[in-house]
């Protein structure tokens, strides 16, 4: 039997435990409530402008015909470029880093340095890419010009959640092909690479959401909050949905809080369907396994 | 000084290693190997944990290069040929000598893929079915499988994912099979089949078994080599090593005395 001292421990653990558990859900509760009321916030002063017309038409002096389309083509435009010159360089630099860097202080350092510079803040991507894309570039104010910011601001993250894809790939399976006469490329191409792919285009995907948010780095390049037409070369000025709704905040007239809303409302739904695109994306690719 | 009992003049030998020397860093893992593998026989290897047993078993398909601080000392031929000399791709020599690991490690793909996979890195793809099918056939997993060939090899047992991975390895057609600790993760049944299948494959191929459990070492094997704190104390025909060992070491291992 036990003794009562150990029973009065184990009671005593147990109520430490229950209230552990109780400060995290409180927390948990207290973020999502914060969530929740910000979406809620953003619907119901939002709903009112949001509908197809708002979406087909240009931002406008007069309230009642001012829409996003300019800044929902600048930001799938921006996105879009910003996927394809940071993918495929993120992917490769983490394949590279992972697979064949050598193990020197030398890679170690760079290695330090990305996640160092997952943690630049936008604003200085901003001023690089002035300096880089805008001037020396000769790109000018252009959307390729802010996609290729926005993909140097995602890059290093792009490369870390690569490398940690493809460090989730067990050595098990490496072994097993090398085992076959398989060369190293062959190993990495045909097996780790493909085992990592779901969580290269997760990661890829969310680093994405999270540059189709920026506004302080598109500043810098010369993004505008006030443009009466959509993109239709990599050469041409455009805004995006960020800046679309700063512009419309910084306006004194009460309407434009609610064109602000609705615009924040087009922001989130591209977001989600980008989160959504990951997470089904993912689930796809794994149930072909 | 080991022990190495005389091979029958019948049994041709396939690998040979002479005072093979494996170190990790600056520690040695094995010191001074001579060991004979003949054609056609199936070769024990046992002792206790960490006495060596895989790092020599990865010494036969160059699997150690892989880690960064092994080094390989000493000669290790197959068929006569230095497996490390100069000229010697390792790529080349693990698709001569297949290797079968402790845990079923198939690929994250279809059944069909994974004994696949070998062939096509080869480039050997012309009859690729029949490949697939005679590979399945030899590693007695076809009839299982037949008619779920595009079904992801993730949904087989953990038996019959040892068995694709055996399958796997005799697509390549090696000529010799490794095996490490094969039917470590496997129940009474699967372990079974797979010495059973062990018994057929020493038909066509040269075997090599790391083996922790003894009577499965007495059952599958020709020859048995009892390796001790990295050096091989004594090796010879199987039944001789288990019931009348010369060493005192060997003795009290095949008696469970230590271990």
């Amino acid at each position: 039997m036990m003794g009562a001292r150990a029973a009065r421990r184990i009671r005593k653990r147990r109520r430490s435990g229950l209230a552990f558990g109780a400060v995290a859900g409180i927390a948990t509760a207290f973020g999502l409530l914060t969530l929740a009321l910000l979406i809620g916030a953003v619907v119901i002063e939002g709903a009112a402008a949001f509908d197809l017309q708002f979406l087909r038409s240009f931002t406008s002096r007069f309230p009642e015909r001012a829409g996003v389309r300019a800044g929902l083509a600048g930001t799938i435009w921006v996105s879009a470029i910003t996927a394809a010159s940071a993918f495929p360089v993120g992917v490769a630099a983490a394949i590279w880093l992972e697979e064949y860097a050598p193990d020197t202080w030398w890679s170690r350092l760079v290695q330090t340095n990305i996640q160092n510079l997952a943690g630049v803040p936008s604003i200085v991507y901003g001023v690089l890419g002035l300096a880089l894309f805008v001037r020396a570039m000769g790109a000018g104010r252009s959307v390729l010009a802010g996609g290729l910011t926005l993909g140097l601001l995602v890059l290093p993250i792009i490369v870390i959640s690569s490398r940690e894809a493809l460090r989730a790939v067990p050595d098990s399976l490496r072994e097993a092909a090398y085992a076959l006469g398989a060369t190293h490329g062959q190993v990495v191409f045909r097996q780790v690479v493909p085992a990592a792919f779901p969580g290269i285009l997760t990661g890829t995907i969310l680093a994405l959401a999270r540059a189709a948010g920026e506004a302080a780095p598109l500043i810098l390049v010369g993004a505008v909050g006030f443009i009466a037409f959509t993109p239709t070369g990599l050469g041409d000025p455009f805004t995006v949905l960020p800046l679309q709704i700063f512009d419309w905040v910084r306006n004194p007239q009460p309407e434009y809080r609610q064109l602000a809303a609705a615009a924040s409302l087009v922001l989130l739904i591209v977001l989600f369907v980008l989160n959504a695109t990951a997470i089904l994306l993912r689930n796809r690719w794994e149930l072909r396994r | 000084m080991a022990t190495i009992h005389p091979i029958p003049a019948g049994d041709v030998p396939a690998l040979q290693t002479e005072q093979l020397s494996v170190y990790y860093g600056s520690n040695p893992a094995l010191r001074g190997i001579d060991l004979t593998v003949p054609r056609n026989r199936v070769v024990a290897l046992i002792g206790p944990s960490g006495c060596g047993k895989s790092t020599l078993l990865r010494c036969f398909n160059r699997m150690n290069e892989l880690i960064p601080e092994a080094r390989v000392e000493g000669t290790v031929r197959f068929n006569g040929e230095d497996l490390y000399g100069e000229r010697v791709d390792p790529v080349n020599v693990r698709r001569r000598i297949g290797m079968v690991f402790q845990r079923p490690n198939p690929f994250p793909r279809s059944i069909f893929d994974n004994v696949a996979f070998g062939p096509r890195i080869n480039g050997n793809t012309t009859g690729l079915a029949q490949t697939v099918e005679r590979a399945l056939r030899q590693a007695a997993l076809w009839d299982e499988v037949r008619d779920r060939l595009n079904e992801s090899a993730y949904d087989l047992s953990v038996g019959q994912q040892q068995r694709l991975c055996i399958a796997r390895t005799l697509a390549v057609r090696p000529e010799i099979v490794l095996m490490d600790e094969p039917a470590s993760a496997l129940d009474p049944i699967a372990t079974q089949r797979i010495e059973e299948l062990i018994y057929e494959l020493k038909e066509d191929y040269s075997i090599l078994i790391v083996t922790h459990s003894l009577q499965q070492a007495a059952r599958v094997s020709d020859y048995t080599a009892f390796l001790y704190h990295g050096e091989l104390v004594e090796y010879g025909p199987t039944d001789l090593i288990f019931t009348n060992p010369v060493e005192e070491r060997t003795e009290a291992y095949v008696t469970g005395r230590f271990g």
